[in-house]
């Protein structure tokens, strides 16, 4: 690499407004060719827009892109992929019932006549995934492989079509400590080989290990260029937040009062009648937060489901403040005072094309005082939802304002919003904090363990073990449907956990079907 | 195909107002287009003998227009022509709210008329004031609980309302025929297939017009509620125009002020969060079929023992089916139902004084309401035409996929 050679890609001033919002305002930067150039800021800070101009989604308003020194104009994806530009989005745009190599080629498929030449096309995504260690079997339906797996094919994909730029968005929001790493060493081969990375995320300590230059973006603007060496996860964290941010939660001992929820061997199924859950058994006390890590997808989604009464429990029975409600409705249970916020907060947890008042009294829109027998009192719920966002600093133009039209972070406050906003004797946080910014995450976690020295019991399920880590008590670790083990938040390391959520206990080294628990 | 959001529980005026405009805007648009292109469609077609063709074109929509409003009468009977439109289109809309597409309206329609026929004649001796509240509600129930069956299944079979609803026309449409045609319900001295005249008592009386004549009626003596023999005021607009009206005051209510109304909403919007938030997606499924189907059965009803005064085989022409365009025209808002409904029904009265005056053929008021249901339903097309940007969020999904 010579330095005179022009950067593989260079943004000068660009600029991108939307009604009321200036998303991109004036934004620059180069990517030289073989870097990782990582881009972090909070959501809502513009690096989606930014990202979606150079992939040609947008146009911006001013400013230009240079690929290779020289101007362009990306019109559409098809422009972007021309110019060699390919990208990962955080949701994969997989056919889930075509094969691995169906959905590489889709597009642009090798035909000989009117058929496809799959082996042909076989041979180069063997070739291409030999040569950047990305292993893949090529004949497997995607809907059959793991996320991490499906990220791969993603990148093979951008790599087919002679991908030289790629930008990777939020890559690592749904792998597992070691699939990241394997995609950081994806990564690092990747630019040696000459591709240049756009590399997006929240995750300082990530970007820390990974990038060789890091661009801070908040509210439109460029904060500062850093480099890893010269900079602490604190420091970034002040530049994306304009403030410093407590990245650990405060909090004193925990004094666990009454059992609050029981489960004992539950046994429940997932989506494909598969055993998901697999005889666990758990005790959270009023007053602890109780926190689940784990990889995802192995029985949290569905064990956190089972308790809230939105999923049959096969076998086993689940106790909330000594009531059992292994079979009672939704609605039983929450009467009970329990609050769920869920996994899937824009595919459960809100009605998006709901205004924000209407979201905030989602489950309460029926009773006092928001409901005098069949009518909806719509000035108390209005009442409600002033009072709410103003407490729960939800940061919106007007209480009317659509759920869906909010940025990630704020949406989440609705939920912890109107979850908070009545008498609770138990919480069930499902992903509390995933893909949101520094600033509402440091909110929500403090709102959580508010109300466990308030005396609610809490049941945190988190993949991110740093969130875990802080909130905790106690620490369970699920694996294939199993706790493992739990242990008390002091003996916890990242190291001891780590090992556990890759299935690997001390009396197991290997990777086996452990019975019972530990701790 | 996708229809306008709703309106929030409790909007400011102003923002009211903008998304009326913005949700009347590309219905209109759409109509506009229709009519357009049914100017062209006019032009080329124009018979020679009828001026330019310039004048064709002006003159058929003069006598379209003339048709539908140019007199009393005219007003009244596209009033009357509305009347199932409305109460019909208003159960299409119900269902898209929870997120259903019933296009069993037409099947409904008829097992409500069917029902109030037979309360209307086979019970004798009640006051009006019992009876007719009695014919109406027995239509609405029958066609409500016709209704009921295919939201049950889609709830706890996930068999696809769309499929059997379609399913239940067929098997109301049978069933009406057995039992006017060769089964108990036949008058046996009519030589054509039809139910005996209802009592006095319980039709839906008109507002203003003569007696009618008893050698007409069967016997029975149809007193209106003004009686007079001014021909200008002989008008058949009955007071199941007022019941439509008050309909959607009711559901407009219901959906937007009650809990009911909230959780059918909910369920329509999304129904993984209805369930989250405690709500039952299957007493909703079957409620608003239900409902659907009741408000369908009252379009049946109010034709039976408004006009008819009795139920002949071939009862309804489509006036179901229909009011699946005007749910769509109407963005799935009930009050837009009235505005819509009342066009649709402008445009079949005044087509054949259209017809008349130029030679068209009045089947050109069926291309004219086909383009319009096209241009209402791919809205894009309109959008493209007129530039119209689309805000954002207004999409909802009116019917999901099959299964599931």
């Amino acid at each position: 690499m010579s330095a005179q050679q022009p950067p593989a890609l260079e943004v000068r001033n660009i600029t991108k407004r939307f009604p009321g919002v200036l998303a991109n305002d004036g934004i620059s930067f180069t990517l030289e060719k073989g870097e990782i150039h990582a881009f972090l800021g909070e959501n809502g800070a513009g690096k989606s827009t930014l990202m979606n101009i150079l992939y040609g989604l947008y146009a911006p308003d001013e400013g230009e892109i240079l690929i290779n020194g020289r101007p362009v104009t990306i019109r559409n994806s098809a422009d972007a992929i021309a110019l060699g530009l390919g990208m990962v989005h955080q949701e994969y745009a997989l056919v889930d019932t075509l094969t691995v190599a169906e959905n590489i080629m889709l597009g642009t498929e090798i035909v000989s006549g009117p058929l496809l030449d799959e082996r042909r096309a076989n041979q180069r995504i063997s070739q291409l995934s030999r040569e950047y260690g990305l292993q893949v079997p090529p004949d497997a339906l995607v809907q059959d492989l793991p996320v991490g797996v499906q990220q791969r094919v993603e990148i093979l994909k951008a790599l087919y079509r002679n991908a030289e730029i790629l930008i990777l968005d939020e890559p690592t929001a749904v792998l597992t400590p070691q699939e990241a790493e394997d995609l950081f060493r994806v990564m690092r081969s990747l630019v040696a080989r000459g591709k240049s990375i756009i590399f997006i995320s929240h995750k300082l300590k990530e970007v820390l290990s990974i990038a060789d230059r890091i661009t801070v973006l908040r509210r439109g603007r460029v904060v500062g260029t850093a480099l890893p060496h010269e900079s602490t996860d604190r420091t970034l964290a002040v530049m994306m937040v304009g403030r410093s941010v407590v990245l650990t939660v405060d909090k004193d001992e925990s004094q666990p009062g009454e059992v609050v929820l029981d489960v004992s061997n539950l046994v429940v199924l997932d989506d494909r009648q598969q055993v998901a859950v697999d005889g666990v058994s758990l005790q959270v006390r009023a007053g602890e937060v109780l926190g689940i890590a784990g990889v995802q997808g192995n029985g949290q989604t569905e064990l956190v489901d089972a308790i809230n009464g939105l999923r049959p429990v096969v076998d086993g029975r689940v106790c909330i403040a000594e009531q059992e409600t292994t079979t009672a409705a939704p609605r039983h249970i929450s009467e009970l005072g329990v609050a769920y916020i869920p996994e899937d907060r824009k595919g459960t947890g809100l009605v998006l094309a709901y205004p924000i008042a209407d979201n905030l009294v989602l489950s309460t829109y029926y009773r006092s005082p928001f409901a005098r027998g069949m009518r909806i009192l719509a000035n108390t719920i209005e009442e409600q939802a002033r009072k709410l966002v103003k407490e729960f600093d939800i940061r919106t133009p007007s209480i009317w304002t659509t759920a869906g039209s909010l940025s990630g972070g704020n949406q989440q406050k609705i939920i912890v919003a109107r979850e908070f906003s009545r008498p609770i004797k138990l919480l069930v946080a499902s992903q509390p904090t995933r893909g949101i910014d520094v600033g509402s995450i440091e909110f929500i976690h403090r709102s959580i363990i508010q109300q466990r020295d308030d005396g609610v019991a809490v049941l945190v399920v988190s993949a991110e073990l740093d969130e875990v880590l802080a909130l905790s008590d106690r620490i369970a670790v699920m694996y294939k449907g199993k706790i493992l083990a739990v242990l008390p938040q002091p003996e916890a390391t990242r190291e001891r956990l780590g090992l556990l959520m890759a299935g690997i206990t001390d009396e197991h080294p290997s990777e086996e079907k452990v019975n019972g628990s530990t701790g | 195909m996708a229809v306008q959001v709703d309106v929030p529980l409790a909007p400011t005026r102003r923002h009211r107002a903008a998304a009326l405009f913005r949700a009347a805007l590309v219905p209109a648009l759409a109509i506009l287009t229709a009519l357009v292109i049914g100017a062209i469609i006019i032009w080329f077609s124009a018979p020679s003998n009828r001026g330019t063709r310039l004048e064709v074109v002006v003159a058929a929509y003069r006598g379209l227009f003339a048709g539908a409003f140019g007199s009393r009468v005219a007003i009244a009977n596209t009033l009357v022509e509305a009347t199932p439109y409305i109460l019909a289109g208003l159960a299409v809309t119900v269902a898209f709210k929870c997120g259903l597409f019933n296009i069993g309206a037409e099947g409904q329609l008829f097992m409500g008329a069917l029902a109030s026929t037979t309360v209307g004649f086979t019970i004798t001796g009640l006051p009006a004031i019992i009876h007719l509240p009695l014919a109406l509600i027995a239509g609405a129930v029958a066609a409500g609980l016709w209704g009921a069956i295919p939201g049950y299944l889609r709830a706890r079979t996930g068999a696809h309302e769309v499929i059997t609803t379609i399913m239940f026309n067929f098997i109301a449409f049978r069933l009406v025929d057995y039992f006017i045609v060769s089964g108990p319900l036949r008058d046996r001295r009519a030589s054509l297939p039809r139910t005996p005249f209802i009592q006095a008592n319980a039709q839906l009386p008109r507002f203003v017009g003569p007696l009618e004549p008893a050698n007409l009626t069967g016997g029975q003596e149809y007193r209106p509620l003004i009686v007079t023999t001014d021909p200008g005021w002989n008008i058949r607009l009955h007071l199941g125009f007022l019941i439509a009206l008050l309909a959607v005051w009711i559901i407009w209510w219901l959906l937007n002020r009650t809990t009911t109304g909230f959780e059918i909403r909910t369920v329509g919007a999304n129904p993984e969060a209805a369930r989250y938030a405690g709500m039952s997606i299957t007493k909703n499924f079957v409620l608003t079929m239900a409902l659907s189907g009741a408000l369908a059965g009252l379009a049946g009803a109010g034709q039976a023992l408004g006009l008819e005064r009795n139920m002949k085989s071939l009862f309804s022409s489509g006036y179901g089916f229909d009011s699946i365009a005007i749910a769509l025209l109407a963005r799935s808002n009930p009050i837009a139902i009235i505005p819509a409904a009342i066009f649709w029904g402008a445009l079949n009265t005044g087509k054949g004084e259209m017809q008349a005056l130029t030679g068209i053929s009045s089947d050109l008021i069926r291309i004219i309401q086909a383009l319009v249901i096209m241009f209402v339903a791919a809205d894009q097309i309109v959008r493209w035409i007129f530039r119209i940007r689309q805000a954002h969020g207004e999409q909802m999904v009116f019917s999901r996929g099959w299964g599931k």
